[in-house]
């Protein structure tokens, strides 16, 4: 029954993963870019909801959507003024720029709020469950993160394969220069791609911050990795592998924890490098974007 | 004026030139084909047209204004349609998505789905695969379709036969009196001299990035063209069918 519960406990922590690797797969389908700040945006957005709620009295629940906007803005700005310009020098420059994104923010957010915890509390949500009997127990807040890591998920799928500019948004991906042939600005599709990439980067590093019970600023180094590793175990390029990824990785680091307390982030990086090894196109891999 | 013109283009990439003072006129409606042997710069002269490459100098005007500084973009939305050379379909997408990413310049006309599948039947068929699994011939069906649907006013061809069995080109060319009797104006490469005289109004001839020869198709010889073509004088020269 332990491993009933260790097993669920990692499904259950793994759609944060999940939520976090979406927009890395999808800033990875369009653009090509390899977003290594993405780790550090996420905590960004936590920090988003931890001020909004600290300093302004935003209720907590609204703090999700107050880091959803300033990310998106943020991601908007970030296309516009340092992507753009990048992506048009080589391939390489963009994911310089990331990285230098990704050394900046953990310093600066150290700078301005020290390196304490801001904390982000929702009460007695954080400890609520439903008896599922037999000694096992799904926390609500656990569950409410998978739920909107699917409907993130799904979401995406949708508008990538139900909408004119999803369509739109998978033909750039295709191939840029011809869109621009169909009357398609393929800068604003780039736009609107990093916008909805860190949109769902701030709903994820909101609810990460809430499940900790606070954020602090050099989390983002982690948090890249997992993302990055639940694109990989789940397949480039297909969202659904994405999910599936974030639940091996958070099921790989629940158990790793059940054998002993130091070991969830080594079980983690040992499945992620079985995948790699046995399987590198990963668990549900395409060479396109789904 | 209606139409397009061009007057005096130099254009290249980078240090080489690849069109010399090409000046060109094509009425509303009318059929231009381009020929010319390869490297003559007739896909050059096309992406000009299209705005994928920008001119050293000279005017462009389409429909009395000129388009010399608009963008690819925004040449796409004001009805200037191109099949690129390569058919360059978009290999993830569903033949229908391609098509309706076609309809991205926001145009409203006579081209929708329906309309598209009716003048090329085969498509209908293939709707819901996926452009990378089709054979040459669909693909470039596929690339006529996605360009209708954008229901351009002008539609440049490149190349439209290039690799293609000649049945298959028979069904593409069956499409081309349908697509005009909407009144869209229309600029083809092709190097089928006698395909070429049974479609076209006006023929233009390009010689190493120069025109070599233009006129009314019905007013021009086979020989004349060939000459032009190849830059002989010799009325011997061998008849060009590939």
């Amino acid at each position: 029954m332990t491993w009933v519960n260790t097993i669920l406990q990692g499904l259950l922590l793994g759609g944060i993963f999940a939520m976090a690797a979406g927009g890395l797969s999808l800033m990875f389908g369009v653009m090509r870019i390899a977003n290594l700040a993405h780790g550090d945006l996420m905590i960004l957005g936590g920090y988003a909801a931890a001020v909004s709620t600290l300093h302004l009295g935003v209720p907590v629940p609204l703090t999700v959507l107050v880091s959803m906007a300033v990310l998106g803005g943020l991601g908007y700005l970030l296309q516009r003024t340092l992507l753009d310009r990048a992506m048009a020098l080589s391939e390489l420059a963009p994911m310089m720029v990331t990285f230098g994104i990704a050394v900046m923010i953990p310093n600066a957010l150290a700078e301005v709020f020290s390196n304490d915890a801001q904390p982000l509390n929702i009460g007695a949500l954080g400890t609520a469950s439903i008896e599922l009997g037999g000694g096992l127990a799904i926390g609500w807040f656990p569950l409410l993160t998978v739920v909107a890591a699917v409907l993130v998920l799904t979401g995406l799928h949708l508008f990538l394969h139900r909408t004119q500019i999803g369509r739109i948004t998978r033909a750039t991906a295709d191939d840029p220069e011809v869109v621009r042939l169909m009357g398609v600005d393929n800068l604003k599709i780039y736009a609107l791609t990093t916008v909805i990439s860190l949109v769902t980067v701030a709903l994820a590093g909101t609810l990460y911050a809430m499940r900790q019970g606070g954020v602090t600023p050099y989390e983002g180094q982690l948090t890249v990795l997992f993302a990055f590793e639940t694109v990989v175990i789940g397949g480039l390029g297909s969202l659904w592998g994405t999910l599936a990824g974030g639940l091996v990785l958070g099921v790989a680091q629940s158990a790793g924890a059940q054998i002993s307390p130091d070991l969830p982030l080594l079980a983690g990086h040992v499945v992620f490098l079985l995948v790699l090894v046995f399987r590198p196109q990963g668990l549900f891999g395409r060479s396109v974007l789904a | 004026m209606t139409g397009l013109e061009l007057h005096a283009v130099d254009a290249g990439y980078g240090d080489f030139q690849a069109l010399f003072a090409i000046s060109l006129h094509v009425a509303e409606g009318e059929l231009l084909a381009l020929v010319g042997a390869n490297g003559a710069g007739k896909s050059t002269l096309l992406r000009i047209i299209a705005g994928s490459l920008r001119p050293f100098r000279g005017s462009i005007r389409f429909d009395g204004a000129d388009i010399a500084d608009l963008s690819d973009i925004r040449r796409a939305r004001a009805g200037i349609g191109l099949v690129p050379e390569g058919r360059r379909l978009f290999p993830s997408l569903t033949v229908e998505e391609n098509l309706r990413v076609g309809a991205g310049t926001g145009r409203k006309g006579r081209w929708d789905l329906k309309g598209v599948y009716e003048v090329l039947p085969l498509l209908a068929e293939r709707r819901d695969r996926r452009a990378a699994r089709l054979s040459g011939g669909e693909q470039q069906a596929v690339a006529i379709g996605r360009a209708l649907m954008g229901n351009p006013r002008l539609l440049l061809l490149d190349e439209v036969s290039l690799g293609l069995a000649p049945v298959v080109v028979d069904q593409l060319y069956a499409a081309l009196p349908d697509i005009r009797t909407s009144g869209t104006t229309v600029v083809l490469v092709e190097q089928d001299l006698s395909r070429t005289f049974a479609v076209a109004d006006r023929l233009c001839c390009l010689l190493e990035g120069r025109i070599a020869l233009s006129g009314l198709a019905s007013a021009l010889t086979r020989a004349q063209v060939t000459e032009a073509y190849f830059g002989t004088a010799s009325v011997s020269a061998p008849e060009v069918t590939s």
